[in-house]
């Protein structure tokens, strides 16, 4: 099994193949697309991520110490943006969620590339996942 | 050339580029450019003559508040106010709403009276209504719209009763872009006895404004939304309201006497003005309304106006597009269009569309219980000034439409 710096890794080739912002969105827009569908008596008031401009719901379920995440937004981007989040982090021990920096994102360039009332509701993603994760430690 | 060149030349923000692209400024109604006229006013006074105003012997001092006073004769002068009296500074029209909703509800509002605002309010004009309607234990009774957007007039004379203080209405709703009635509705409410606030935050952009004519008793607006220096704004209020109410704030010029045994108040405007007041701000509120008559009377406006027909036809054409605010004939609606895209989220719409360089703005524009009412969360709103061209507007849909098939494919 591929480390979490690996994934990280990987996405952020992914990621960096495309220069100009558009295409980001674009491949942003793929990854919400592709994510599987989330069902909608899950759409409730305690898994939506509070300080999102969008809705976002996150709901995560835990097998044998590993956190396995599924999520939906209203907004296709941000729906991208979660997706790119949860498929880095799905199937983690909590205790490797908890420990990690979080760094790939920076990495990305996606906070300076959202407004800030946008990169506040990926840092509320963020914030979600991480504290999730220190539940579970 | 068109007149619409020639201004784009006043507004220095509209020659920049954002990633690389030409700025397409279409958040207008949030706040607008500022001319050359005001950015040297406002760094003239900073630089040359900056001091305290009202107080001072001193020579910057005079020349300062000369600036200033003479700046309400201004404001007097363009809403035809019967009184420079009646003219208060505030730092804009949230401000200025506030005061009113302070002062006019210690003077005038009793247990179990009545509030009355429209469904079109934005958040400025309806929460200091709950907040004095909490304090003084009275009702908040809203005027709703109906599905095109307009308010139901209809419904007002059955909403006063002998208990309703005051009626809240914005001349134009920030989300909707419909002219109220304000007149007919200003009648309706004086023959009830009711005094009537109107929130011109979008009202005083587009048209010129006469307080006498419409007869409402208290009229606001915001400065930074009429190309004046942010942190502006002006209260018209009448003098026979205005002598009755009190202070909203104590300090600096409102007093007249302090003394331990008790305070006297400055007379009208100085009693509302507490404090260090907006020495380089307010001033370039004159340059800025001079620049709104300039771009009416030199033909801007007449041209922004084909423009807003063009845009208005083309979002009322497209059947993937709901436009929130219907007008029943153009004229009563300002180029301010709110609308949803079938399959497209607004804020990726907003999102994609900066990416192109256009700004337009995206969610609840401070409106929620307008955005309930139409059972949204939130809207994607482009709001033209008549620096803005009919090329941009081409190249606004354009965008939209590379945005829609991006996201929907």
């Amino acid at each position: 099994m591929k480390t979490l710096k690996e994934i990280q890794a990987e996405v952020i080739e992914d990621f960096s193949m495309y220069d100009e912002w558009l295409d980001k969105y674009e491949y942003l827009i793929d990854l919400g697309r592709r994510l599987e569908p989330f069902p909608e008596e899950l759409k409730t008031e305690d898994r939506l991520i509070k300080g999102c401009q969008s809705r976002v719901w996150l709901d995560t379920v835990v097998e044998d110490g590993r956190l396995f995440f599924r999520a939906d937004s209203d907004a296709i981007i941000t729906k991208g943006i979660i997706s790119l989040l949860i498929g880095v982090y799905s199937g983690r021990t909590a205790r490797e969620i908890a420990e990690d920096d979080f760094s790939f994102v920076e990495q990305l360039g996606l906070r300076e590339n959202l407004s800030p009332t946008r990169a506040n509701g990926l840092a509320s993603m963020i914030a979600t996942i991480r504290q999730t994760a220190q539940n579970h430690c | 050339m068109m007149q619409v060149e020639k201004i784009r030349q006043e507004f220095p923000e509209l020659g920049e580029r954002v990633y690389g692209k030409p700025l397409v400024y279409l958040d207008n109604a949030a706040t607008s450019q500022r001319p050359l006229s005001v950015i040297r006013k406002w760094t003239e006074i900073s630089e040359k003559y900056n001091a305290n105003l009202h107080r001072a012997v001193h020579h910057i001092a005079d020349l300062a508040t000369a600036e200033y006073e003479s700046t309400r004769d201004a404001v007097r002068d363009y809403l035809n106010a019967a009184s420079r009296d009646e003219i208060i500074f505030t730092s804009g029209a949230t401000a200025a709403i506030n005061l009113v909703a302070f002062s006019f509800g210690e003077a005038f509002v009793r247990a179990g009276d009545e509030i009355l605002v429209t469904e079109a309010e934005h958040h400025s004009d309806i929460v200091p209504w709950q907040m004095l309607c909490a304090r003084k234990d009275a009702t908040l009774k809203v005027l709703p719209v109906d599905d095109s957007g307009h308010l139901r007039t209809d419904l007002l004379p059955g909403l006063l009763t002998p208990r309703t203080k005051i009626l809240c209405v914005a001349h134009i709703s920030n989300v909707l872009g419909l002219i109220n009635p304000v007149k007919e509705i200003v009648n309706i409410c004086h023959s009830n006895n009711c005094v009537v606030l109107v929130d011109g935050a979008q009202g005083i952009v587009h048209q010129r404004v006469d307080v006498q004519n419409l007869g409402c008793d208290f009229y606001v607006f915001s400065g930074h939304k009429v190309y004046a220096a942010p942190g502006t704004g002006v209260l018209y209020g009448r003098r026979e309201l205005l002598e009755q109410m009190p202070p909203y704030m104590g300090g600096g010029e409102m007093i007249g006497t302090v003394r331990w045994s008790g305070t006297t108040y400055a007379p009208l405007p100085q009693k509302f003005e507490a404090g260090t007041q907006n020495i380089a701000g307010t001033p370039t509120l004159r340059p800025a309304l001079e620049m709104a008559s300039q771009m009416r009377e030199g033909g801007a406006e007449a041209e922004l106006e084909q423009v807003k027909l063009f845009i208005l036809n083309k979002l009322q054409s497209d059947p993937r597009i709901r436009l929130y605010g219907e007008p029943a004939d153009p004229a009563e609606k300002i180029p301010l269009f709110s609308f949803s895209v079938e399959h497209s989220h607004h804020e990726d719409l907003a999102l994609v569309l900066d990416k192109m360089g256009v700004a337009v703005r995206s969610g609840q524009m401070c409106a929620e219980p307008l955005m309930d009412r139409f059972g949204v969360t939130g809207m994607v709103r482009m709001s033209l000034a008549p620096y803005n061209t009919q090329a941009e507007a081409e190249y606004f849909f354009e965008s939209l439409d590379r945005a829609v098939k991006m996201l929907v494919g």
